[in-house]
């Protein structure tokens, strides 16, 4: 990066970068040479830029010229975690980890829980010291951390994060769930780093829920890391509901052993710009990944799916289905990446990306590559641009339902094919819900909840007559 | 392909196929020497008497191509061109002026017709008229008389330079302006010769129109330079052709193709490009970098590309439709074979810009032995081109475990009443396909030349009758020994 035209944001990265024995005093040395080489590979590479072909049409180059701040310090919380954050999903109970601004949020001021069955859930921070051989081994080699500048800083100035290992042969019964919250009156840019490790044979469901509470333009910068042993199952939910200033930048990188079994859902129902990155590394035999996506954006926000799947080894299957629809002057970039290597041999892989264009204003680039180097594999992909299919409407119109609520209908239904998906039945009718008030325009807010759920009591239909159908 | 063979006998030349067009023929060479200089350009610009405002054209073209590099985004690995170790132009010696095909140099009437594009045959048999372009020159073109009775202008570059300078100047780079990219604008600078045609209003091109392009001499590039004018109402189908000798260092080719398509015109081009693709080992080939643009500038037009890629080392190719007319229509067939060491990176775009613009895209790409093929394909529907449509399909087939296929499609639209379809598939040759055939005393080899030219059928149809019998026997030679 040339020093002239360094722009604000990198600046105050670099100014950050060079107080890095004194922030993080505390780290490992491990820790600290890590951190020492993502400064050097900062000050030769910088943030990435339009012109780079991945962040083409990416809007993140206005964040560039933001003056953000870095909390160094950690703040101190004295409320209960219940009374902030309160998320009632009629019939869904969660074990909660909150973090507010970056940093894990304990009330009782102890960073990791260790549970009967060996299940160890807690900050990163405390991880790296308490558990070095199991973070030692995993830490830094699942995500690609010179992948792009803003994986660089995570890497170099992550602040804190969620560590979560699960042994082998647990299945955790409860999911956790994850809310990262941001409540400052400044403009923050915030670092932070998961890793979970699922030993063999384990079982772990994961919500992964970006939030905010007001309306500063922060920029959230996460890198997740998450092993799955031989013949685990990961279930990870991403619900990003964000207001529509705030600059996400979501990695997530999945390292799958053995007849693994992954299934990712991203729902992204609000945000500024967001940008989820979805790396999966097939790395053994019979490993099955299921990447699903649904967006449905509006005002001029803008969502970035780059999802890349590595077919390391054979007889390995990955699916990606990723529906989007788009209203008012929001954009849509879809990235997805098939990678098969030269061995693996009876692969299937298969990638979908549907779009729905509700306005002239609105736009989408969709970008669905393959890359095969082996011949016994049976790939596909398909990209489709549209808009609600006018048989369907004059369908629906002729048994006497509005314009506006046919097309409810019909969005509705073209979004169901991914949230049916979702496994855990009440969180499936909650986030239906939640999808069927995104597409009436209201931005799903109920008074207590960060996670800006719907109440179950009152059930969410659409003033439909269905016997007319 | 010589004339009277039996055309049922494809399969039997598969045993035969070595690149047959291997041959080099001496004929005496007026070169320039190597290298590339402002003084080689001037040299090329005098050598070909043109006038000024085409030598300022070259120059300002090379002043650009000096100040960029050359793109390196493409799914391709070979080692850095030295464009100081080239000959930028290479005519056959005492070119006379024709005005029969009795007077061209015997040598050079026996190299085409072990072409197989005997221009006499060609000629009279398949009514078609041949400009043939060897080492950068136009030698000949025939059937001019016939095509100047409709006001149909087909001739070489340089000559319409100085016949036709108004229209050559109006179009010229207007598709393709130097400032493209890295290829278009070394050509610009130094392309040596090309054809030019233009069909004026209402005409429609009684015959098939055909280049045949050949490097012949060592260490040339050939940078020619195609320009197809199509005026109101007009249509014409135009054909391309290419072989080079075989030879173990590698050569560049680097050409330009624009097509101007006016209200209600339609151009058809097919190319058959079969380049030496190098040998078993990767040695030698050519290196295809070429832009191929055409602009539907009128409303209603249409033009259409097929392709049947089987030759060169390195293909850089991308024939794009740029929609600018109302109702225009952009087609891309294409059809990609690799085998041995070759790297192909091809595709189209697909550029919407007029309302109610179409567009289809069909690549069928099929990767043999140690061999990289890609498609990569761009359609943007700008927010204008309200109700616009695009269909792209392309598949990949992979023969053995040491190729590869990929697919990288950019698809935008800027608008909401637009639709835009991809989709692609990669895949072997099915076992129950070639067990059926096996089974029914076709060996592997004949079958899976079968199965291929099934694949490929919906891109071959496409294609005028005489290269559509070419293009298979082509397919089937390329194809030779990578089963197994």
């Amino acid at each position: 990066m040339k020093e002239t035209n360094s722009s604000v944001l990198e600046s105050a990265i670099l100014k950050k970068f060079s107080n890095l024995t004194l922030d993080h005093a505390d780290d490992s040395d491990y820790m600290t040479q890590i951190r020492r080489q993502a400064f050097e590979a900062f000050k030769s590479g910088g943030l990435p830029r339009r012109t780079e072909e991945k962040w083409k049409n990416s809007k993140f180059d206005q964040v560039l010229e933001n003056q953000m701040e870095f909390l160094t310090e950690k703040p101190e919380y004295n409320t209960e975690v219940s009374e902030i954050f309160h998320c009632s999903i009629h019939g869904f109970t969660t074990q909660v980890e909150a973090f507010l601004n970056g940093w894990y949020y304990t009330p009782n001021k102890n960073p990791l829980k260790v549970h009967d069955n060996g299940l160890i859930i807690g900050s990163i921070r405390a991880a790296q010291h308490q558990y070095p051989e199991l973070f030692n081994l995993h830490f830094g080699k699942i995500a690609q951390h010179n992948q792009h500048g803003f994986s660089v800083v995570n890497m170099g100035l992550f602040q804190d994060g969620l560590f979560i290992y699960v042994p082998d042969g647990v299945f955790v019964e409860e999911s956790i769930q994850l809310i990262k919250m941001v409540n400052a009156a400044k403009k923050l840019m915030i670092n932070t780093r998961n890793l979970v490790i699922l030993g063999k044979n384990s079982r772990l469901s994961l919500m992964h829920c970006d939030d905010s509470v007001n309306h500063q333009s922060s920029l959230i910068n996460t890198v997740s890391e998450i092993f799955v042993g031989e013949n685990a199952t990961l279930d990870l939910y991403k619900l990003q509901n964000i207001n529509d200033v705030t600059c996400l930048i979501n990695s997530t990188s999945v390292w799958q052993s053995r007849n693994s079994r992954v299934k990712v859902n991203v729902i992204t129902l609000n945000g500024g710009t967001i940008r989820n990155e979805l790396n999966v590394d097939l790395q053994g035999e019979g490993a099955e990944a299921d990447l699903n996506g649904i967006y449905l954006m509006d005002k001029k926000q803008q969502v970035d799916n780059q999802v890349f799947v590595n077919h390391a080894v054979p007889h390995c299957n990955s699916s990606e289905l990723f529906k989007g629809i788009l209203d008012e002057e929001s954009t849509a970039i879809f990235n997805g990446y098939i990678h098969v290597n030269k061995d693996a041999q009876k692969t299937n892989a298969f990638q979908r990306n549907n779009n729905i264009l509700m306005t002239p204003d609105a736009k989408v680039d969709t970008m669905p590559f393959l890359e095969i180097y082996a011949d016994d594999v049976k790939c596909s992909h398909g990209a489709t641009i549209g808009q609600l299919d006018n048989e369907a409407m004059f369908y629906l119109r002729q048994r006497g339902i509005n314009e506006k609520d046919a097309r409810l209908l019909l969005m509705y239904a073209f979004a169901a094919e991914v949230t049916d998906k979702i496994d855990i039945t009440p969180l499936r009718v909650n986030i239906e819900d939640m999808v069927k008030k995104r597409l009436r325009g209201e931005l799903s807010i109920c008074e207590k909840c960060v996670l800006h759920c719907s109440t179950p009591d009152i059930p969410l239909e659409f003033e439909i007559d269905l016997s007319k159908i | 392909m010589a004339e009277g063979k039996d055309h049922n006998n494809i399969l039997d030349e598969v045993t035969s196929g070595e690149y047959k067009y291997g041959f080099y023929t001496d004929i005496e060479m007026d070169t320039a020497p190597k290298g590339l200089t402002e003084d080689t350009i001037r040299f090329i610009s005098a050598k070909k008497n043109e006038p000024e405002w085409m030598l300022e054209f070259r120059l300002k073209a090379f002043k650009y191509w000096l100040t960029i590099a050359e793109p390196n985004w493409a799914h391709l690995h070979h080692p850095p061109i030295d464009y100081q170790d080239i000959i930028y132009y290479a005519a056959p010696k005492k070119k006379p002026s024709l005005s029969s095909l009795d007077e061209v140099d015997p040598e050079l009437l026996d190299t085409f017709n072990k072409l197989g594009i005997s221009l006499e045959e060609q000629k009279v048999l398949a009514g078609v008229a041949v400009d043939a372009v060897i080492d950068s020159v136009s030698v000949k073109t025939t059937f001019t008389e016939t095509l100047s009775k409709k006001g149909i202008i087909f001739c070489s570059f340089s000559e319409a330079v100085r016949e036709h300078p108004e229209l050559v100047k109006k179009h010229m780079g207007s598709v393709v302006p130097y400032r493209d990219n890295y290829f278009a604008a070394l050509n610009s600078a130094v392309f040596s010769d090309g054809s030019f045609c233009y069909i004026p209003k209402g005409v429609r091109c009684p015959v098939e129109l055909s280049t045949y392009f050949r490097i012949n001499a060592a260490n040339t590039g050939q940078f020619e330079r195609t320009l197809i004018v199509a005026d109101e109402g007009s249509y014409v189908s135009y054909l391309e052709g290419c072989t080079a000798p075989q030879r173990d260092e590698n050569q560049l080719h680097a050409a330009i193709v624009e097509i101007v398509a006016e209200h209600n015109a339609e151009v058809k081009y097919s190319t058959v490009q079969n380049w030496y693709p190098g040998d078993k080992e990767g040695k030698g080939g050519i290196y295809n970098f070429v832009t191929k643009r055409g602009l539907c500038r009128g409303n209603h037009s249409k033009i259409s590309w097929t392709q049947v890629e089987t030759g060169s080392a390195i293909t850089w190719k991308y024939p794009s439709c740029v929609l600018k007319g109302d109702n225009s229509i952009g087609e891309f067939y294409s059809v990609a074979v690799t085998n041995n060491y070759q790297q192909a990176d091809t595709g189209s775009k697909m550029i919407h810009l007029g309302k109610n613009t179409k567009s289809t895209i069909i690549s069928k790409g099929i990767s043999a032995g140690h061999s990289n093929n890609s498609y990569r394909g761009m359609v943007r529907v700008a927010k204008k081109a309200t109700n616009s449509r695009n269909f792209s399909q392309c598949d990949s087939l992979l023969l053995g475990d040491k190729c590869g296929a990929h697919t990288f499609p950019y698809i935008t639209t800027g608008n909401e009443s637009s639709i835009v379809e991809h989709e692609a598939t990669t895949s072997k040759i099915s076992e129950d396909q070639l067990f059926y055939c096996q089974q029914r005393g076709i060996d592997s080899e004949k079958a899976i030349s079968l199965i291929v030219n099934g694949y490929a059928k919906e891109v071959l149809n496409k294609l005028p009758m005489e290269f559509a019998v070419e293009a298979q026997k082509l397919l089937a030679i390329t194809l030779e020994g990578s089963v197994g």
